[in-house]
């Protein structure tokens, strides 16, 4: 087990609002801006190339946008969910410009976009949910959904992702000052999708966004989720459970960009690994930039790994430009099932299995209680129990 | 009558990264604890009276060499850990474990339906476990906590005879439950203990390195384990006699 914990060293730095660092590339709508990649390079050396479908290379060999997916609405009262071509200005209005190949050409191979608002002025208890279903792995698609949360709305928006696809994607949420927005993303592919999702949200003033992340399905599925402020104290939580069975690839890039004084952000991933080749990745960028005084930041991530044959790579960043600040942490941890915990469970005749099961749940559990939307709480549960029982 | 028997048993613990090999702890113990009978072991530190709880509990760490241990004549040994406790045996741990995000009601109740084998009925169930922590002076609040998590070292012990009074065993083996506790938790645990032992025909093996607990749990018979044995028996007349004269007799002698 190896654990990393503490504060950072803050220090003063003087340096100009341009960030020259790899863990922040500047960004282009320009595909050719973005060369295909050889998996050498940093963004892209944990992820198994060969297995994107083509997805990082050209459109002479891997076409994007030809692929089918079925996508069912549940809206709830008061929010509008509506269907706008691919030049409306509602496209991009998070502040997000490509970072990756991927992401560039998801961004041009699109013809249409799904925008979801809610309401200004209004808490809506009922969460709106999107399925999107994927029915073929012969060709790729892209996708893109725009979340807009009005000023002093509340609100829950699900994404769910089923079925076996090729899919590239962006989900951006613009929260409007005051907003509160939960915007919870499951990955509940089958065996073999494959998933490069881009999700980026602009957090507005006084406005608070709670990010979930759930990955279990999928073959390969790479998601990058990143944050940047648009005014003064600004929140942010995001928090992502996975389970890698053998075979499956599950990456997560975080990125929050403290770019507005007075902002928090918290970072919490959780993950199993079970099963020959199960690989999770976990990559937490933070930078502080040099205007963001006075604000707080922790990450974390936390493996457990339940069988041999796994690999978890878990990478926290900080960048930190000012010494202003209220607080700054990371902790990574990889552990495998505490021994101990299961020898106590069984002292009191609980079957191996059983223990497992509650080590497992217990691990999961903090994370689970804290996503506050009953319905993909009682999936998780479900879900969970089901990957348990391949392993044990 | 419920009987544990233990018949020349040698163990060896696993140092591990210290890269020692195996080194041998218990080098030959006897004991025969019948149901209705309170055996005390005591002895200085390193004698290996934790060492014998563990093995009889079955901890991966302690490999038997030699020896036999049975309950009832079923043989212990070949015994999985949850097996062993589902068979009537029960460790109260000096450090009990902690295990985050499972609460202690889920705990309570997983652990009772895997020993009586079917799922206790809801409405008594709530209401011994509500009656169990009365008992033990446990705040309600306790059920919704992680088993361990956070717990004081007071907490943590009344919490193992607690499960002690719900999963009630044929025989249980306390690991110096007394250690790290002021003097009216050891009374409340001291309590548990003896309401146990007033069920009658259970067996209890109270091993601790203080004669403190023994003025609120009287032994029918006591132990003093030296060097991986047992260098001395009697009654509890022989823990007054410690409580005078420390263990400096047997140290010196083994010496």
């Amino acid at each position: 087990m190896t654990v990393t914990d503490g504060p950072a060293v803050a220090r003063a730095l003087e340096t100009s609002d341009k960030v020259a660092s790899h863990l922040h590339p500047e960004g282009s709508f320009d595909v050719d801006a973005h060369p295909v990649p050889t998996g050498r390079e940093e963004i892209w050396r944990f992820t198994p190339l060969k297995r994107l479908h083509g997805l990082h290379t050209d459109d002479a060999t891997a076409p994007l946008g030809t692929g089918t997916t079925e996508v069912d609405v549940r809206v709830a009262p008061g929010v509008r969910v509506e269907t706008v071509s691919a030049d409306d200005p509602v496209r991009g209005s998070s502040g997000y410009v490509p970072t990756d190949r991927v992401s560039a050409r998801a961004w041009a191979a699109v013809d249409k976009a799904t925008v979801v608002t809610l309401p200004g002025d209004r808490v809506v208890d009922e969460a709106t949910v999107l399925t999107l279903r994927g029915t073929s792995m012969d060709s790729a698609s892209a996708g893109h959904v725009v979340v807009v949360a009005e000023p002093h709305s509340k609100g829950t928006v699900v994404l769910r992702f089923e079925g076996s696809a090729v899919l590239a994607d962006h989900v951006e949420a613009v929260v409007g000052a005051g907003a509160q927005l939960t915007l919870v993303s499951v990955q509940d592919w089958a065996d073999d999708a494959v998933h490069h999702t881009t999700q980026h949200a602009q957090v507005g003033r006084d406005a608070s966004l709670r990010h979930v992340a759930v990955s279990f399905g999928g073959d390969v599925v790479r998601m990058s989720t990143s944050v940047a402020y648009d005014g003064p104290g600004g929140q942010v939580e995001m928090m992502g459970l996975y389970f890698a069975d053998a075979g499956q690839h599950l990456e997560h890039r975080l990125f929050v960009d403290h770019n507005e004084p007075r902002t928090r952000s918290h970072v919490d991933y959780k993950g199993a690994l079970q099963g020959q080749g199960a690989h999770a990745v976990w990559i937490g960028d933070v930078l502080i930039r040099k205007v963001a005084e006075g604000i707080e930041t922790y990450e974390s991530n936390r493996n457990l790994v339940l069988t041999d044959g796994c690999q978890a790579d878990s990478v926290p960043n900080l960048e930190i430009e000012t010494g202003e600040i209220e607080g700054a942490g990371h902790a990574s941890t990889t552990g495998r099932f505490d021994d101990e915990q299961l020898f106590y469970l069984q002292s009191r005749g609980i079957h191996e299995d059983e223990a497992r099961r509650l080590v497992v749940h217990g691990f999961f559990a903090d994370i689970i209680r804290r996503i506050g939307v009953p319905v993909i709480e009682e999936h998780l549960l479900e879900t969970l129990e089901t990957e348990l029982e391949k392993n044990v | 009558m419920a009987t544990l028997e233990i018949r020349d048993l040698h163990v060896t613990v696993d140092t591990g990264s210290q890269g020692e090999g195996p080194k041998e702890i218990l080098k030959g113990v006897d004991l025969t604890i019948d149901g209705g009978q309170t055996h005390a072991i005591m002895g200085p530190n390193g004698s290996g009276k934790s060492t014998l709880a563990y093995s009889i509990a079955g901890h991966p760490k302690y490999t038997v060499t030699r020896g036999s241990v049975t309950l009832d004549g079923a043989d212990v040994l070949a015994m999985k850990v949850d097996e062993r406790a589902r068979a009537g045996l029960f460790l109260a741990m000096q450090y009990p474990v902690e295990v985050p995000g499972v609460s202690v009601s889920n705990f309570l109740r997983t652990a009772k339906t895997a020993i009586d084998g079917d799922a206790p009925k809801l409405r008594t169930w709530v209401k011994d476990v509500g009656s169990a922590m009365e008992r033990m002076k446990m705040d309600p609040a306790f059920a919704q906590r992680s088993v361990n998590e956070g717990f004081s070292g007071g907490e943590k012990k009344r919490h193992e005879i607690l499960q002690l009074e719900l999963l009630d065993p044929k025989v249980a083996v306390l690991d110096e439950t007394d250690s790290g506790l002021d003097i009216d938790a050891l009374k409340i645990v001291s309590e548990g203990v003896n309401r146990f032992r007033e069920k009658g025909d259970r067996g209890v093996l109270l091993i601790t390195h203080y004669t403190r607990i023994l003025r609120y749990i009287t032994p029918d018979f006591v132990h003093v384990f030296v060097d991986g044995r047992i260098a001395e028996e009697g009654g509890p007349e022989l823990a007054e006699r410690l409580e005078a004269e420390g263990y400096d007799r047997f140290l010196r002698a083994n010496a």
